[in-house]
């Protein structure tokens, strides 16, 4: 575990695998919520917080709860009470899609009814946007990526969630300020609204294709 | 005869992608081949077809307050199905697939049925409404996979298109392609049914 290690990961998910531009994560708040620069910031500080946090709590469950090794938890429950069982009784990730979605889900309403309480002026700014993250693939594509995947540890996982949510803002902040440009642009009318937004997309994805050649 | 409304408003005037422009994520991360267009559209509606008759039967026993994460809880259980199913019979085709299968949880079509369609109808026009939605997903899926196919390798399912000289225009199978591509789609889309008026 060094720290070059862990920037290496964090560059690669903000700016060589993009969740957006190249992994085609969380297109939906992408399109639907780059319309305005203020709300963009919004939504990306919600997605990285909610991915941070996802990222900790799913690996957790994960490693503890569905895989059958022996720092399972069901494991050594039952362990106690019956020293006959092994671990292998224990293999739940089957399970993996089904425990996720659930953990992500309940986090995000458990996220917003803590800032509703501790800080209502963040809630005002955010509060909006939490609900349609559940819903967001990037969250669950993380938590798969993760653990399935690349198979990352603990303080790998967690900053790759950050990077991804970093990686997102970025990505949401400049689609935000081409669209606010794009309002007053002469645009052919079939091309008008959604497929003129998916070219500048592209146009971004092309660019951001520029970094793959990063070499550490 | 309402029944076959029902089953064309997904593949033309209400199509999920093109009109509704759900479902986005796993349309342009997949459609680089016919193949794998085919394979997520069909595993996408199964998940659809399956969670939409659940919901319509379990519509009355669902208190209104977490009808959420009980819809959630119902597609995982198929999406899972179809997970295992796929990665025991067709190995290759969910290792291209990747995260993509898990990620139907997430389609935002599926929940969008769920809430929006089965969570008020009978278990038939449920059925009904998931063919047809799954039908136009997989159609949007097989035509961009075959333009990107076409224009990014040269092949078509696998076989070689043109002469050994053909030099495939690579940026199509790679993620701008997608962008692009499915942007002159929904144009063009936006263009015939404005002239069909």
């Amino acid at each position: 575990m060094n720290i070059g290690n862990l920037m290496i990961i964090a560059i690669s998910a903000i700016l060589i695998n993009n969740f957006v531009l190249s992994r085609f994560l969380g297109l939906c708040p992408f399109l639907g919520v780059s319309k305005k620069i203020d709300s963009s910031i919004g939504m990306g500080m919600a997605v990285i917080f909610v991915l941070t946090l996802a990222s900790a709590v799913t690996w957790i469950i994960y490693e503890y709860f569905l895989l059958p090794v022996p720092q399972n938890i069901i494991y050594r429950i039952f362990h106690l009470f019956n020293t006959s069982t092994t671990p292998e009784m224990f293999d739940l990730a089957y399970l993996e899609t089904i425990a996720f979605i659930l953990v992500i889900a309940s986090l995000v309403q458990l996220v917003e009814m803590v800032i509703q309480r501790v800080s209502p002026p963040l809630y005002e700014s955010l509060g909006i946007f939490l609900p349609l993250i559940t819903t967001n693939c990037a969250i669950l594509g993380v938590a798969e990526l993760n653990t399935i995947t690349i198979h990352y540890s603990f303080i790998e996982s967690t900053v790759h969630g950050f990077s991804a949510g970093i990686g997102f803002t970025i990505a949401l902040i400049l689609m935000a300020g081409i669209r606010e440009k794009l309002e007053l642009a002469d645009v052919p009318p079939a091309f008008k609204g959604l497929p003129i937004a998916f070219i500048v997309a592209g146009l971004m994805s092309l660019a951001f294709l520029g970094f793959s050649g990063l070499s550490f | 005869m309402s029944l076959i409304k029902e089953f064309t408003k997904g593949i033309i005037k209400e199509n999920p992608v093109l009109v509704l422009a759900l479902g986005l994520c796993p349309t342009l991360a997949v459609s680089t081949t016919i193949v794998n267009g085919i394979g997520m559209g069909i595993a996408a509606t199964f998940v659809l077809v399956c969670s939409n008759m659940v919901i319509s039967l379990i519509k009355n026993l669902v208190p209104n307050r977490i009808r959420i994460p009980i819809f959630i809880t119902v597609i995982a259980t198929f999406v899972t199905i179809v997970k295992l199913a796929m990665a025991a019979y067709f190995p290759a085709l969910s290792k291209s697939l990747g995260i993509f299968i898990p990620l139907i949880v997430v389609n935002c079509i599926i929940l969008g049925r769920a809430e929006g369609f089965a969570s008020k109808h009978g278990v038939l026009k449920s059925f009904i409404d998931g063919l047809g939605m799954g039908v136009g997903f997989t159609m949007i899926l097989v035509i961009l996979g075959t333009c990107r196919e076409i224009l990014g390798s040269g092949t078509i399912l696998g076989h070689p298109l043109f002469g050994e000289h053909f030099k495939p225009a690579l940026l199509m199978i790679l993620p701008p392609g997608g962008f692009f591509s499915i942007g002159i789609l929904i144009a063009l889309s936006n263009l015939l049914q404005k002239r069909l008026e």
